[in-house]
Protein backbone atom coordinates (compact mmCIF):
# COMPACT_ATOMS: atom_id res chain seq x y z
CA UNK A 1 0.00 0.00 0.00
CA UNK A 2 1.32 3.44 -0.93
CA UNK A 3 2.35 6.09 1.61
CA UNK A 4 -0.50 8.14 0.28
CA UNK A 5 -3.15 5.53 1.02
CA UNK A 6 -1.70 4.96 4.50
CA UNK A 7 -2.01 8.67 5.20
CA UNK A 8 -5.59 8.59 3.98
CA UNK A 9 -6.47 5.71 6.33
CA UNK A 10 -4.75 7.58 9.19
CA UNK A 11 -6.86 10.62 8.41
CA UNK A 12 -10.03 8.49 8.47
CA UNK A 13 -8.92 6.87 11.71
CA UNK A 14 -8.33 10.26 13.33
CA UNK A 15 -11.82 11.33 12.30
CA UNK A 16 -13.29 8.06 13.58
CA UNK A 17 -11.42 8.52 16.85
CA UNK A 18 -13.02 11.94 17.30
CA UNK A 19 -16.57 10.82 16.53
CA UNK A 20 -16.59 7.24 17.81
CA UNK A 21 -14.04 6.75 20.58
CA UNK A 22 -16.43 7.76 23.40
CA UNK A 23 -19.21 5.54 22.08
CA UNK A 24 -16.81 2.62 21.77
CA UNK A 25 -15.57 3.30 25.32
CA UNK A 26 -19.14 3.43 26.70
CA UNK A 27 -19.90 0.03 25.20
CA UNK A 28 -16.57 -1.45 26.32
CA UNK A 29 -17.22 -0.36 29.92
CA UNK A 30 -20.53 -2.27 29.81
CA UNK A 31 -18.92 -5.35 28.25
CA UNK A 32 -15.81 -5.37 30.45
CA UNK A 33 -17.39 -4.02 33.65
CA UNK A 34 -14.42 -1.82 34.48
CA UNK A 35 -13.42 1.72 33.48
CA UNK A 36 -9.64 1.21 33.46
CA UNK A 37 -9.85 -2.08 31.59
CA UNK A 38 -12.13 -0.45 29.01
CA UNK A 39 -9.81 2.53 28.49
CA UNK A 40 -6.87 0.23 27.95
CA UNK A 41 -8.94 -1.86 25.53
CA UNK A 42 -10.01 1.29 23.64
CA UNK A 43 -6.38 2.31 23.24
CA UNK A 44 -5.37 -1.19 22.08
CA UNK A 45 -8.26 -1.30 19.60
CA UNK A 46 -7.13 1.93 17.92
CA UNK A 47 -3.51 0.71 17.84
CA UNK A 48 -4.74 -2.48 16.13
CA UNK A 49 -6.76 -0.41 13.65
CA UNK A 50 -3.70 1.67 12.83
CA UNK A 51 -1.83 -1.56 12.00
CA UNK A 52 -4.56 -3.41 10.16
CA UNK A 53 -6.70 -0.85 8.33
CA UNK A 54 -3.98 0.44 5.98
CA UNK A 55 -3.40 -3.22 5.00
CA UNK A 56 -6.94 -4.62 5.02
CA UNK A 57 -8.98 -1.50 4.35
CA UNK A 58 -11.39 0.36 6.62
CA UNK A 59 -14.14 -2.03 7.84
CA UNK A 60 -17.79 -1.42 6.93
CA UNK A 61 -18.77 -0.66 10.52
CA UNK A 62 -15.67 0.85 12.16
CA UNK A 63 -17.39 1.18 15.56
CA UNK A 64 -18.39 -2.49 15.75
CA UNK A 65 -14.89 -3.48 14.61
CA UNK A 66 -13.32 -1.35 17.36
CA UNK A 67 -15.67 -2.70 20.06
CA UNK A 68 -14.93 -6.26 19.09
CA UNK A 69 -11.17 -5.65 18.78
CA UNK A 70 -11.16 -3.91 22.17
CA UNK A 71 -13.00 -6.80 23.79
CA UNK A 72 -10.54 -9.37 22.39
CA UNK A 73 -7.56 -7.24 23.40
CA UNK A 74 -8.91 -7.05 26.96
CA UNK A 75 -9.37 -10.83 27.14
CA UNK A 76 -5.83 -11.27 25.77
CA UNK A 77 -4.39 -8.86 28.32
CA UNK A 78 -6.20 -10.70 31.14
CA UNK A 79 -4.88 -14.04 29.91
CA UNK A 80 -1.34 -12.68 29.81
CA UNK A 81 -1.64 -11.29 33.35
CA UNK A 82 -3.23 -14.53 34.56
CA UNK A 83 0.20 -16.14 34.22
CA UNK A 84 1.30 -13.99 37.14
CA UNK A 85 -1.96 -13.52 38.97
CA UNK A 86 -4.46 -16.37 39.22
CA UNK A 87 -7.41 -14.08 40.04
CA UNK A 88 -7.25 -12.72 36.46
CA UNK A 89 -8.06 -16.15 34.98
CA UNK A 90 -11.55 -15.97 36.37
CA UNK A 91 -12.10 -12.50 34.92
CA UNK A 92 -10.83 -13.57 31.50
CA UNK A 93 -13.11 -16.62 31.55
CA UNK A 94 -16.11 -14.54 32.55
CA UNK A 95 -15.39 -12.09 29.71
CA UNK A 96 -15.02 -14.88 27.18
CA UNK A 97 -18.25 -16.55 28.22
CA UNK A 98 -20.22 -13.29 27.84
CA UNK A 99 -21.53 -13.27 24.28
CA UNK A 100 -19.90 -10.63 22.10
CA UNK A 101 -22.20 -7.89 20.79
CA UNK A 102 -23.80 -8.45 17.40
CA UNK A 103 -21.57 -6.79 14.79
CA UNK A 104 -24.31 -4.41 13.73
CA UNK A 105 -25.91 -3.73 17.13
CA UNK A 106 -28.25 -0.86 16.48
CA UNK A 107 -27.98 2.79 17.45
CA UNK A 108 -30.33 2.39 20.42
CA UNK A 109 -27.96 0.14 22.33
CA UNK A 110 -25.07 2.46 21.71
CA UNK A 111 -27.02 5.50 22.89
CA UNK A 112 -28.10 3.53 25.97
CA UNK A 113 -24.45 2.86 26.70
CA UNK A 114 -23.67 6.56 26.47
CA UNK A 115 -26.53 7.35 28.86
CA UNK A 116 -25.32 4.63 31.22
CA UNK A 117 -21.92 6.23 31.12
CA UNK A 118 -23.19 9.74 31.84
CA UNK A 119 -25.51 8.66 34.68
CA UNK A 120 -22.66 6.67 36.21
CA UNK A 121 -20.20 9.57 35.91
CA UNK A 122 -22.82 11.94 37.43
CA UNK A 123 -23.82 9.57 40.24
CA UNK A 124 -24.65 11.57 43.38
CA UNK A 125 -22.59 9.18 45.50
CA UNK A 126 -19.53 10.73 43.79
CA UNK A 127 -18.32 14.16 44.97
CA UNK A 128 -19.55 16.98 42.64
CA UNK A 129 -16.09 17.92 41.32
CA UNK A 130 -15.44 14.27 40.52
CA UNK A 131 -18.74 14.06 38.59
CA UNK A 132 -17.64 16.90 36.31
CA UNK A 133 -14.12 15.52 35.90
CA UNK A 134 -15.42 12.01 35.12
CA UNK A 135 -17.96 13.26 32.56
CA UNK A 136 -15.44 15.46 30.76
CA UNK A 137 -12.84 12.71 30.80
CA UNK A 138 -14.94 9.64 30.05
CA UNK A 139 -17.98 10.96 28.17
CA UNK A 140 -16.30 13.81 26.28
CA UNK A 141 -12.75 12.51 26.10
CA UNK A 142 -11.08 15.70 27.31
CA UNK A 143 -7.55 15.31 28.54
CA UNK A 144 -6.77 15.71 32.24
CA UNK A 145 -4.83 18.92 31.46
CA UNK A 146 -7.83 20.43 29.65
CA UNK A 147 -10.14 19.65 32.57
CA UNK A 148 -7.63 21.13 35.00
CA UNK A 149 -7.48 24.29 32.91
CA UNK A 150 -11.25 24.57 32.74
CA UNK A 151 -11.61 24.33 36.49
CA UNK A 152 -8.53 26.29 37.57
CA UNK A 153 -6.83 23.40 39.24
CA UNK A 154 -3.77 21.23 38.64
CA UNK A 155 -3.76 18.17 36.35
CA UNK A 156 -2.61 16.02 39.27
CA UNK A 157 -5.62 17.12 41.35
CA UNK A 158 -7.97 16.20 38.48
CA UNK A 159 -6.20 12.88 37.94
CA UNK A 160 -6.59 12.10 41.64
CA UNK A 161 -10.33 12.93 41.56
CA UNK A 162 -10.75 10.56 38.62
CA UNK A 163 -8.79 7.75 40.27
CA UNK A 164 -10.82 8.11 43.47
CA UNK A 165 -14.11 8.24 41.56
CA UNK A 166 -13.27 5.08 39.64
CA UNK A 167 -12.35 3.22 42.80
CA UNK A 168 -15.59 4.33 44.47
CA UNK A 169 -17.58 3.19 41.42
CA UNK A 170 -15.88 -0.20 41.67
CA UNK A 171 -15.76 -0.66 45.45
CA UNK A 172 -19.14 0.80 46.44
CA UNK A 173 -20.89 -1.02 43.58
CA UNK A 174 -22.18 2.00 41.65
CA UNK A 175 -23.95 0.26 38.77
CA UNK A 176 -23.46 1.01 35.09
CA UNK A 177 -27.09 1.76 34.38
CA UNK A 178 -29.70 4.40 33.61
CA UNK A 179 -31.65 4.91 36.87
CA UNK A 180 -35.13 3.46 37.28
CA UNK A 181 -38.04 5.74 36.41
CA UNK A 182 -38.72 6.58 40.08
CA UNK A 183 -35.19 7.87 40.69
CA UNK A 184 -34.73 9.49 37.31
CA UNK A 185 -35.96 13.02 38.09
CA UNK A 186 -33.65 13.39 41.11
CA UNK A 187 -30.69 11.97 39.31
CA UNK A 188 -31.31 14.23 36.32
CA UNK A 189 -30.39 17.42 38.23
CA UNK A 190 -26.77 16.48 38.71
CA UNK A 191 -26.57 15.32 35.09
CA UNK A 192 -27.96 18.62 33.75
CA UNK A 193 -25.48 20.59 35.81
CA UNK A 194 -22.57 18.60 34.46
CA UNK A 195 -23.84 18.80 30.84
CA UNK A 196 -24.07 22.59 31.08
CA UNK A 197 -20.53 22.84 32.40
CA UNK A 198 -19.38 20.70 29.49
CA UNK A 199 -21.23 22.95 27.03
CA UNK A 200 -19.61 26.02 28.48
CA UNK A 201 -16.18 24.45 28.25
CA UNK A 202 -16.73 24.15 24.50
CA UNK A 203 -18.60 27.42 24.00
CA UNK A 204 -16.23 29.59 25.93
CA UNK A 205 -13.10 27.51 26.34
CA UNK A 206 -11.47 28.74 29.51
CA UNK A 207 -8.13 29.53 27.93
CA UNK A 208 -6.12 29.19 24.79
CA UNK A 209 -5.94 30.84 21.42
CA UNK A 210 -9.36 29.92 20.08
CA UNK A 211 -12.53 31.15 21.70
CA UNK A 212 -14.74 28.11 21.22
CA UNK A 213 -14.38 24.40 20.72
CA UNK A 214 -17.38 23.46 18.65
CA UNK A 215 -16.89 19.73 19.11
CA UNK A 216 -17.14 19.84 22.91
CA UNK A 217 -20.32 21.93 22.72
CA UNK A 218 -21.75 19.64 20.07
CA UNK A 219 -21.13 16.78 22.46
CA UNK A 220 -23.02 18.57 25.25
CA UNK A 221 -25.92 19.34 22.89
CA UNK A 222 -26.05 15.72 21.80
CA UNK A 223 -26.20 14.67 25.44
CA UNK A 224 -28.89 17.29 26.01
CA UNK A 225 -30.97 15.88 23.14
CA UNK A 226 -30.59 12.36 24.48
CA UNK A 227 -31.78 13.46 27.92
CA UNK A 228 -34.81 15.22 26.40
CA UNK A 229 -35.67 12.08 24.46
CA UNK A 230 -35.36 9.97 27.58
CA UNK A 231 -37.23 12.23 29.95
CA UNK A 232 -39.00 15.37 28.74
CA UNK A 233 -38.59 17.12 32.12
CA UNK A 234 -38.98 20.94 31.85
CA UNK A 235 -35.42 21.66 32.97
CA UNK A 236 -33.96 19.18 30.47
CA UNK A 237 -35.93 21.03 27.76
CA UNK A 238 -34.74 24.34 29.20
CA UNK A 239 -31.11 23.31 29.22
CA UNK A 240 -31.24 22.02 25.64
CA UNK A 241 -32.98 25.26 24.55
CA UNK A 242 -30.33 27.33 26.32
CA UNK A 243 -27.48 25.45 24.64
CA UNK A 244 -29.11 25.66 21.18
CA UNK A 245 -29.76 29.39 21.50
CA UNK A 246 -26.15 30.04 22.50
CA UNK A 247 -24.96 27.72 19.76
CA UNK A 248 -27.04 29.61 17.16
CA UNK A 249 -24.73 32.60 17.60
CA UNK A 250 -21.45 30.71 17.35
CA UNK A 251 -20.62 31.78 13.76
CA UNK A 252 -21.37 35.44 14.54
CA UNK A 253 -19.39 35.55 17.79
CA UNK A 254 -15.96 35.73 16.18
CA UNK A 255 -14.62 37.43 13.06
CA UNK A 256 -12.81 35.62 10.25
CA UNK A 257 -9.54 36.42 12.04
CA UNK A 258 -10.81 34.97 15.32
CA UNK A 259 -11.62 38.29 17.00
CA UNK A 260 -14.42 38.40 19.56
CA UNK A 261 -17.62 40.23 18.49
CA UNK A 262 -20.03 41.44 21.17
CA UNK A 263 -23.71 40.46 21.01
CA UNK A 264 -24.79 44.02 20.12
CA UNK A 265 -22.30 44.18 17.20
CA UNK A 266 -22.96 40.72 15.77
CA UNK A 267 -24.29 40.28 12.22
CA UNK A 268 -27.67 38.76 13.06
CA UNK A 269 -28.01 37.39 9.54
CA UNK A 270 -25.29 34.93 10.58
CA UNK A 271 -27.31 33.56 13.48
CA UNK A 272 -28.55 30.04 12.79
CA UNK A 273 -32.35 30.39 12.32
CA UNK A 274 -32.98 26.66 12.57
CA UNK A 275 -31.29 26.40 15.96
CA UNK A 276 -33.17 29.51 17.14
CA UNK A 277 -36.53 28.09 16.02
CA UNK A 278 -35.78 24.80 17.76
CA UNK A 279 -34.56 26.57 20.90
CA UNK A 280 -37.56 28.91 21.09
CA UNK A 281 -40.00 26.01 20.66
CA UNK A 282 -38.28 24.15 23.51
CA UNK A 283 -38.40 27.24 25.77
CA UNK A 284 -42.13 27.52 25.12
CA UNK A 285 -42.63 23.84 26.02
CA UNK A 286 -40.57 24.29 29.20
CA UNK A 287 -42.42 27.44 30.28
CA UNK A 288 -45.82 25.87 29.52
CA UNK A 289 -45.04 23.16 32.09
CA UNK A 290 -45.38 25.76 34.88
CA UNK A 291 -42.46 24.08 36.62
CA UNK A 292 -39.92 26.72 35.68
CA UNK A 293 -36.32 26.35 36.77
CA UNK A 294 -33.05 28.25 36.25
CA UNK A 295 -32.18 26.65 32.89
CA UNK A 296 -35.59 27.48 31.40
CA UNK A 297 -35.29 31.09 32.64
CA UNK A 298 -31.81 31.51 31.13
CA UNK A 299 -33.12 30.01 27.90
CA UNK A 300 -36.06 32.46 27.95
CA UNK A 301 -33.55 35.35 28.24
CA UNK A 302 -31.51 33.95 25.34
CA UNK A 303 -34.76 33.64 23.33
CA UNK A 304 -35.60 37.34 23.87
CA UNK A 305 -32.17 38.22 22.39
CA UNK A 306 -32.62 35.74 19.55
CA UNK A 307 -35.99 37.20 18.56
CA UNK A 308 -34.80 40.82 18.39
CA UNK A 309 -34.18 41.89 14.76
CA UNK A 310 -31.50 44.37 15.87
CA UNK A 311 -29.63 45.01 19.11
CA UNK A 312 -31.57 48.28 19.52
CA UNK A 313 -34.89 46.43 19.17
CA UNK A 314 -34.09 44.13 22.13
CA UNK A 315 -36.82 44.04 24.77
CA UNK A 316 -34.51 44.97 27.68
CA UNK A 317 -37.37 45.47 30.13
CA UNK A 318 -38.38 41.84 29.63
CA UNK A 319 -34.77 40.70 30.03
CA UNK A 320 -34.40 42.65 33.29
CA UNK A 321 -37.62 41.07 34.55
CA UNK A 322 -36.44 37.56 33.67
CA UNK A 323 -33.08 38.14 35.38
CA UNK A 324 -35.03 39.26 38.47
CA UNK A 325 -36.96 35.97 38.52
CA UNK A 326 -33.74 34.04 37.91
CA UNK A 327 -32.04 35.82 40.83
CA UNK A 328 -34.84 34.67 43.11
CA UNK A 329 -34.76 31.09 41.79
CA UNK A 330 -30.98 30.75 41.78
CA UNK A 331 -29.15 33.70 43.40
CA UNK A 332 -25.62 34.31 42.12
CA UNK A 333 -23.30 37.29 41.64
CA UNK A 334 -22.82 36.42 37.95
CA UNK A 335 -26.58 36.62 37.32
CA UNK A 336 -26.59 39.92 39.20
CA UNK A 337 -23.82 41.19 36.91
CA UNK A 338 -25.82 40.19 33.82
CA UNK A 339 -28.88 41.96 35.17
CA UNK A 340 -26.74 45.09 35.78
CA UNK A 341 -25.59 45.05 32.15
CA UNK A 342 -29.25 44.76 31.00
CA UNK A 343 -30.16 47.69 33.28
CA UNK A 344 -27.36 49.74 31.66
CA UNK A 345 -28.80 48.94 28.21
CA UNK A 346 -32.32 49.93 29.29
CA UNK A 347 -31.74 52.83 31.69
CA UNK A 348 -28.28 54.10 30.73
CA UNK A 349 -24.72 53.36 31.91
CA UNK A 350 -24.88 55.18 35.29
CA UNK A 351 -27.49 52.96 37.04
CA UNK A 352 -25.81 49.86 35.57
CA UNK A 353 -22.42 50.95 36.89
CA UNK A 354 -23.89 51.53 40.33
CA UNK A 355 -25.13 47.93 40.45
CA UNK A 356 -21.76 46.50 39.33
CA UNK A 357 -19.87 48.62 41.87
CA UNK A 358 -22.19 47.32 44.59
CA UNK A 359 -21.32 43.70 43.69
CA UNK A 360 -17.56 44.46 43.71
CA UNK A 361 -17.87 46.41 46.97
CA UNK A 362 -19.21 43.21 48.59
CA UNK A 363 -15.92 41.57 47.57
CA UNK A 364 -17.61 39.38 44.92
CA UNK A 365 -16.43 38.84 41.31
CA UNK A 366 -13.18 40.72 42.00
CA UNK A 367 -11.26 38.08 40.05
CA UNK A 368 -13.83 37.77 37.24
CA UNK A 369 -12.55 39.52 34.09
CA UNK A 370 -16.05 40.11 32.67
CA UNK A 371 -17.09 42.15 35.72
CA UNK A 372 -14.15 44.51 35.11
CA UNK A 373 -14.74 44.50 31.33
CA UNK A 374 -18.42 45.45 31.79
CA UNK A 375 -17.44 48.14 34.27
CA UNK A 376 -14.77 49.48 31.89
CA UNK A 377 -17.32 49.68 29.06
CA UNK A 378 -19.81 51.64 31.17
CA UNK A 379 -17.07 54.01 32.42
CA UNK A 380 -16.00 54.55 28.79
CA UNK A 381 -19.58 55.38 27.81
CA UNK A 382 -19.75 57.85 30.71
CA UNK A 383 -16.52 59.53 29.47
CA UNK A 384 -14.62 58.60 32.65
CA UNK A 385 -11.52 57.64 30.63
CA UNK A 386 -8.80 57.21 33.31
CA UNK A 387 -11.05 54.91 35.36
CA UNK A 388 -12.09 53.03 32.22
CA UNK A 389 -8.41 52.54 31.32
CA UNK A 390 -7.71 51.11 34.76
CA UNK A 391 -10.69 48.74 34.59
CA UNK A 392 -9.68 47.49 31.10
CA UNK A 393 -6.16 46.86 32.38
CA UNK A 394 -7.57 44.85 35.30
CA UNK A 395 -9.81 42.84 32.92
CA UNK A 396 -6.87 42.16 30.57
CA UNK A 397 -4.78 40.82 33.45
CA UNK A 398 -7.59 38.48 34.48
CA UNK A 399 -8.71 37.32 30.98
CA UNK A 400 -7.52 33.79 30.24
CA UNK A 401 -8.49 33.55 26.58
CA UNK A 402 -6.37 35.10 23.86
CA UNK A 403 -9.32 36.50 21.77
CA UNK A 404 -10.90 38.08 24.85
CA UNK A 405 -7.58 39.64 25.77
CA UNK A 406 -7.09 40.99 22.23
CA UNK A 407 -10.62 42.44 22.25
CA UNK A 408 -10.01 44.22 25.54
CA UNK A 409 -6.62 45.50 24.37
CA UNK A 410 -8.31 46.89 21.22
CA UNK A 411 -10.87 48.70 23.36
CA UNK A 412 -8.11 50.06 25.58
CA UNK A 413 -6.22 51.39 22.53
CA UNK A 414 -9.42 53.03 21.26
CA UNK A 415 -9.86 55.06 24.41
CA UNK A 416 -6.16 55.88 24.54
CA UNK A 417 -6.64 57.48 21.11
CA UNK A 418 -9.55 59.61 22.33
CA UNK B 1 -22.91 -7.25 47.19
CA UNK B 2 -23.37 -6.88 50.92
CA UNK B 3 -23.91 -3.44 52.41
CA UNK B 4 -24.16 -2.35 56.02
CA UNK B 5 -26.80 0.34 56.56
CA UNK B 6 -25.82 2.24 59.71
CA UNK B 7 -28.76 4.03 61.26
CA UNK B 8 -27.89 7.34 62.90
CA UNK B 9 -30.37 9.51 64.74
CA UNK B 10 -30.56 11.89 67.66
CA UNK B 11 -31.25 9.61 70.61
CA UNK B 12 -32.77 12.40 72.68
CA UNK B 13 -35.46 12.88 70.03
CA UNK B 14 -36.21 9.15 70.16
CA UNK B 15 -36.47 9.28 73.97
CA UNK B 16 -38.96 12.13 73.79
CA UNK B 17 -41.39 10.19 71.55
CA UNK B 18 -44.79 9.42 73.10
CA UNK B 19 -45.76 5.79 73.66
CA UNK B 20 -48.16 5.94 70.70
CA UNK B 21 -45.50 7.43 68.40
CA UNK B 22 -42.96 4.86 69.55
CA UNK B 23 -45.41 2.02 68.87
CA UNK B 24 -46.15 3.41 65.42
CA UNK B 25 -42.42 3.60 64.73
CA UNK B 26 -41.82 0.04 65.91
CA UNK B 27 -44.69 -1.15 63.71
CA UNK B 28 -43.04 0.60 60.76
CA UNK B 29 -39.72 -1.06 61.51
CA UNK B 30 -41.37 -4.49 61.76
CA UNK B 31 -43.10 -3.93 58.43
CA UNK B 32 -39.86 -2.72 56.81
CA UNK B 33 -37.91 -5.73 58.13
CA UNK B 34 -40.62 -8.09 56.95
CA UNK B 35 -40.53 -6.44 53.53
CA UNK B 36 -36.78 -6.85 53.04
CA UNK B 37 -36.94 -10.44 54.32
CA UNK B 38 -39.50 -11.23 51.64
CA UNK B 39 -37.53 -9.44 48.90
CA UNK B 40 -34.39 -11.36 49.86
CA UNK B 41 -32.35 -8.29 50.82
CA UNK B 42 -32.22 -9.04 54.56
CA UNK B 43 -29.08 -10.61 56.03
CA UNK B 44 -29.13 -9.28 59.59
CA UNK B 45 -30.35 -6.32 61.58
CA UNK B 46 -30.42 -5.17 65.18
CA UNK B 47 -31.30 -2.12 67.23
CA UNK B 48 -28.68 -0.95 69.70
CA UNK B 49 -29.39 -0.12 73.32
CA UNK B 50 -29.06 3.53 74.36
CA UNK B 51 -25.66 5.29 74.21
CA UNK B 52 -25.55 5.57 78.00
CA UNK B 53 -24.88 1.79 77.95
CA UNK B 54 -21.89 2.19 75.60
CA UNK B 55 -18.30 1.45 76.62
CA UNK B 56 -15.27 2.25 74.47
CA UNK B 57 -12.22 0.01 74.69
CA UNK B 58 -8.71 0.78 73.43
CA UNK B 59 -5.42 -1.01 73.84
CA UNK B 60 -2.36 1.25 73.89
CA UNK B 61 1.15 -0.04 74.62
CA UNK B 62 -0.40 -3.32 75.71
CA UNK B 63 -2.60 -1.59 78.26
CA UNK B 64 -6.38 -1.82 78.06
CA UNK B 65 -8.15 1.48 78.59
CA UNK B 66 -11.89 1.51 79.08
CA UNK B 67 -14.02 4.64 78.97
CA UNK B 68 -17.69 5.36 79.35
CA UNK B 69 -19.70 6.41 76.31
CA UNK B 70 -19.54 6.07 72.54
CA UNK B 71 -16.40 6.45 70.41
CA UNK B 72 -17.32 9.95 69.25
CA UNK B 73 -19.71 12.55 70.61
CA UNK B 74 -21.89 13.54 67.66
CA UNK B 75 -25.32 15.07 67.15
CA UNK B 76 -26.61 11.80 65.78
CA UNK B 77 -25.68 8.45 67.27
CA UNK B 78 -25.49 4.96 65.88
CA UNK B 79 -28.78 3.39 66.91
CA UNK B 80 -28.95 0.22 64.86
CA UNK B 81 -28.06 -1.44 61.59
CA UNK B 82 -29.18 -3.66 58.78
CA UNK B 83 -26.83 -5.88 56.87
CA UNK B 84 -28.36 -6.32 53.43
CA UNK B 85 -27.60 -8.15 50.21
CA UNK B 86 -28.19 -5.76 47.31
CA UNK B 87 -27.61 -5.91 43.56
CA UNK B 88 -25.55 -2.69 43.58
CA UNK B 89 -25.34 0.70 45.28
CA UNK B 90 -28.55 1.96 43.60
CA UNK B 91 -30.44 -1.04 44.98
CA UNK B 92 -28.88 -0.46 48.44
CA UNK B 93 -29.85 3.24 48.32
CA UNK B 94 -33.46 2.27 47.53
CA UNK B 95 -33.54 -0.01 50.59
CA UNK B 96 -31.79 2.54 52.85
CA UNK B 97 -34.31 5.21 51.85
CA UNK B 98 -37.13 2.99 53.16
CA UNK B 99 -35.63 2.57 56.64
CA UNK B 100 -38.08 4.53 58.84
CA UNK B 101 -35.29 6.55 60.53
CA UNK B 102 -34.12 7.86 57.13
CA UNK B 103 -36.92 10.46 57.39
CA UNK B 104 -35.38 12.21 60.42
CA UNK B 105 -31.93 10.67 60.91
CA UNK B 106 -29.28 9.55 58.44
CA UNK B 107 -28.39 6.19 57.00
CA UNK B 108 -24.77 5.57 56.11
CA UNK B 109 -24.46 2.90 53.42
CA UNK B 110 -21.12 1.07 53.43
CA UNK B 111 -20.15 -1.82 51.18
CA UNK B 112 -18.76 -4.83 53.02
CA UNK B 113 -15.21 -5.40 51.84
CA UNK B 114 -14.85 -8.52 49.74
CA UNK B 115 -11.43 -9.91 50.62
CA UNK B 116 -11.55 -12.39 47.75
CA UNK B 117 -11.33 -9.40 45.38
CA UNK B 118 -8.55 -7.61 47.22
CA UNK B 119 -5.44 -7.97 45.08
CA UNK B 120 -2.29 -9.29 46.59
Amino acid sequence: MSEDATDRVRGRLDAIYRTESRRVLATLIRLLGDFDLAEEALHDAFVAALEQWPRDGVPGSPRAWLVSAGRFKAIDAMRRRARFDASKTEIAERLESTPPPAPDHDMDDVEDDRLRLIFTCCHPALPPDAQVAMTLREVCGLRTEEIAHAFLTSPSAVAQRIVRAKSKIRDAGIPYQVPARAELADRLDSVLHVVYLVFNEGYSASSGTTLTRADVSAEAIRLGRLLVELLAEPEALGLLALMLLHESRRAARTSATGELILLEDQDRARWDCELIAEGVALVERALASRRIGPYSLQAAIAAVHAEAATAAATNWAQIIGLYGVLLRADPSAVVELNRAVAVAMHNGPAPGLELIDAILARGELLGYHLAHAARADLLRRLGRVPEAREAYARAITLARQEPERRFLERRLREIEGQ
Amino acid sequence: MKYLCLIYNAEQNMNSLSKADMDAMMAEYFAFTEGIRKSGHYVAGEALDQIKTATTVRVRNGKVSTTDGPFAETKEQLGGFYLIEARDLNDAIQIAAKIPSARFGSIEVRPIMDFSKVQA
